[in-house]
């Protein structure tokens, strides 16, 4: 009986095997990043002309990441393996015969030395020095996009290399070849501990259309589409934890009012707005079932901060300064906090406080202004926009750690660094950056570096990253 | 029995000889022959002078800047016709439009083989009306749009601030007296005051900046007797600036409030 057990163990696993395996061990190297080598993968037959966009997908994604040192395609070997069978032995060294003597003595037969890239050496030595090789191929199959994907380390010997061999299925189109190249990157990512941000989105406002109104794209700046339609100004947008909504601020009824709508599909769900001259926007509850959002009703002057149901109603103020209170952000890990931007104590600073609004306490020194706080997805630290150190108007982006209030800058100048949105890995930032008169969105990593422009057209400001 | 001709000769032959008899010096007294007959006259008739049938202006009265129309028809032997003041040499017949700027006669000279005639004809030029003084146009003809373009202004802040300052007092005061006008000549607008920032600070805190800019100016005009039902606020923040240079004077011009007709 046992033996069943084991047989059918095992053939499960060599199923496993055959079609698809993702080993989840986190795999970890000394001495530094892991160098990884993604030559470029080739399609058979039509899969051949959407291949610039499936390698500069593949490589992007995993530079993204910022955990892995690239391989320059140019220390590469010339050949390509495109599956596992494509890889040969390395030769055992062969005992040289002695040289005969006599004038028609036979040359000595040449040992390889390397394989031209066969062998699994030929990648790990000089001058590739990979740690790791993604490998494969494309073709079409019964109408769909098949890419065959596997990740080999070079340190263990070909029966023990793979990590990863899998299908991944798409469109016959250059969305369906970039499908499955995130979806590759992702699985290669989370093997060394990452999160992928495929799947997960920006929201930003545009004027591109002569109007700012709310937009989504892609993190890699792909499929960038608009969500309103109003012809006014629309901005000021916030993602709800799922991913699922988008709620914003808009004059389309005169004064400026909040309004949430669902992504997919675009709707207007109908946010009850109390009767005041200013309703924006601020953050969803961790929840997802109610937002905070600031507020002129009650005193007549903007503004308090306030919590209420997703359709308007339980409406409730948290906060209760005669000052300007605006830009509130629930923590999203434990939300029982709330980090906002304040002037009752003379220009803008940010400030933490209790959910029920006890225990203010202002998180930056108090000089230059400071504003647009967003959470970290570990509820512990936040991103914000400061002007320490510069001119009235000159943000630059900075990182807090909220509890012991040090700070790291992030971006220094070349032009004003606003409304940082950490991305749900974690690892990266959204943020807008305006030199001159041109403002446009880009994404770098939580050290400042790996920076990367977005978007080109129009005017291009406060994104917020969500699923 | 004689003619007359016959009879008068004989008459002047006996009176010289009277006379002859008379003289002192006695001549012997001849018959003198009968003078030759004079000479015999062919009349031909005398031409006529041409005939200026009709000379006429029409209209003969008109407005700087307008025309008249000459007409003309000149009988009888023509050899030239004329009109001065500009017109020039003409057929016998036609007509010339003519646009003098100032009240004038046209003198038509016809010449022929009979002499010359002249005509005349006026043309009187009034110069326009005065136009309205343009002081004080009715109300009623402005719309409330262009009321409040030109007697409402802009009144402006400092950085970060919202209280009335002094320049604003007195832009504040003046729209006041405006602003009272406007609506008792538009009994059922309502004015919407309109607060902006500049560009430097953060969007959602200067939506609360636009916002109490525009409710101190509505208490300020409130205190001055501006009725409070007929007013409206609305912040804009920094998203609607007037200029977008980046220096002081654009930043002064966008920390405003702006009075605009409400919907």
């Amino acid at each position: 009986m046992k033996k069943l057990i084991w047989v059918g163990c095992g053939v499960a696993g060599a199923l496993c095997l055959l079609y698809g395996q993702v080993a989840q061990i986190p795999v970890t190297k000394e001495g530094g990043i892991p160098a990884l080598a993604i030559p470029d993968f080739r399609g058979a037959g039509d899969a051949q002309k959407f291949m610039a966009a499936f390698n500069e997908t593949l490589s992007g994604d995993v530079r993204s990441a910022g955990r892995f040192k690239l391989v320059p395609k140019t220390s590469m070997p010339i050949f390509v393996p495109q599956q596992p069978s494509d890889f040969q032995q390395k030769p055992a060294p062969v005992e040289a015969p002695p040289p005969k003597r006599g004038r028609n003595a036979a040359p000595a037969p040449a040992v390889p030395t390397n394989g031209g890239g066969r062998w699994m050496e030929d990648w790990s030595s000089p001058p590739a020095q990979a740690n790791f090789l993604a490998f494969g191929y494309t073709a079409t199959q019964n109408g769909v996009l098949v890419l065959q994907g596997w990740l080999f380390d070079l340190s263990k010997d070909m029966s023990n290399a793979q990590l990863i061999g899998k299908r991944y299925l798409g469109t016959v189109d250059e969305a369906g070849a970039r499908k499955v190249a995130h979806e590759f990157a992702a699985d290669i990512i989370s093997l060394f501990g990452g999160q992928s941000m495929f799947g997960t989105h920006i929201y930003y406002t545009s004027d591109r259309t002569g109007h700012k109104e709310i937009w989504m794209m892609d993190p890699d700046g792909k499929n960038q589409r608009q969500i309103t339609r109003f012809s006014s100004i629309s901005t000021y947008p916030t993602a709800s934890p799922d991913g699922s909504k988008v709620a914003f601020t808009s004059w389309v009824k005169g004064q400026p009012a909040i309004f949430i709508f669902s992504v997919d599909p675009v709707r207007d769900l109908r946010y009850y707005n109390q009767a005041a001259s200013v309703n924006q926007a601020g953050s969803f509850t961790p929840d997802g079932k109610q937002i905070v959002y600031a507020s002129s009703a009650g005193t007549g002057r903007c503004c308090r901060i306030f919590i209420a149901n997703l359709d308007g109603t339980g409406f409730r103020p948290i906060s209760s300064s005669s000052a300007i209170e605006v830009e509130p952000k629930v923590n999203p890990k434990t939300g029982s906090d709330i980090v906002f931007s304040s002037g009752r104590s003379g220009p803008q600073q940010v400030y933490r406080m209790n959910m029920d609004g006890s225990d203010v306490e202002r998180l930056t020194p108090g000089t230059g202004e400071a504003s647009n706080a967003s959470w970290h997805p570990d509820g512990q630290r936040i991103a914000f926009a400061w002007t320490q150190g510069y001119a009235t108007g000159a943000f630059n982006v900075f990182t807090m750690n909220v509890a012991s209030k040090e700070y790291v800058q992030l971006t220094h100048g070349d032009g004003k660094n606003e409304n940082p949105s950490w991305a749900p890995d974690g690892v990266h930032l959204v943020f807008a950056k305006t030199r001159g008169k041109s403002s446009q969105i880009w994404t770098m990593l939580a050290d400042g570096s790996q920076l990367q422009q977005l978007t080109t057209t129009g005017q291009n400001e406060r994104p917020v990253w969500g699923k | 029995m004689f003619s007359k001709r016959k009879l008068s000769t004989i008459c002047l032959a006996v009176t010289l000889a009277m006379f002859a008899a008379g003289c002192k010096k006695k001549v012997p007294v001849q018959t003198p022959p009968p003078p030759p007959p004079p000479p015999a006259v062919v009349e031909t008739p005398r031409p006529a002078a041409p005939v200026v049938a009709q000379f006429t202006a029409e209209p003969t009265s008109i407005q700087r800047g307008q025309s008249s129309t000459l007409r003309w028809e000149v009988t009888g032997q023509v050899t030239s016709v004329s009109i001065n003041q500009g017109v020039g040499t003409v057929q016998s017949t036609g007509s010339s439009r003519v646009n003098p700027a100032d009240s004038t006669t046209y003198t038509l000279t016809a010449n022929g083989p009979g002499g010359s005639i002249t005509a005349s004809a006026s043309v009187n030029v009034a110069t326009p009306p005065p136009p309205p003084p343009p002081a004080a146009p009715p109300a009623s003809t402005m719309t409330i749009d262009q009321r409040l373009g030109s007697d409402v202004q802009d009144a402006f802040f400092d950085y970060d601030k919202t209280d009335i300052r002094n320049d604003a007092r007195d832009v504040l005061s003046r729209n006041a007296s405006a602003l009272k006008q406007i609506l008792s000549d538009f009994p059922n607008a309502s004015i919407v005051i309109e607060g902006h920032c500049d560009e430097r600070g953060s969007a959602e805190y200067n939506l609360g900046l636009g916002d109490r800019r525009a409710s101190s100016a509505k208490e300020f005009l409130q205190g001055l007797g501006v009725p409070a039902d007929r007013l409206k606020t609305i912040s804009y923040g920094k998203e609607r600036p007037q200029c977008t240079d980046q220096n002081e004077s654009c930043w002064q011009k966008n920390r405003r409030v702006h009075f605009a007709a409400g919907q």
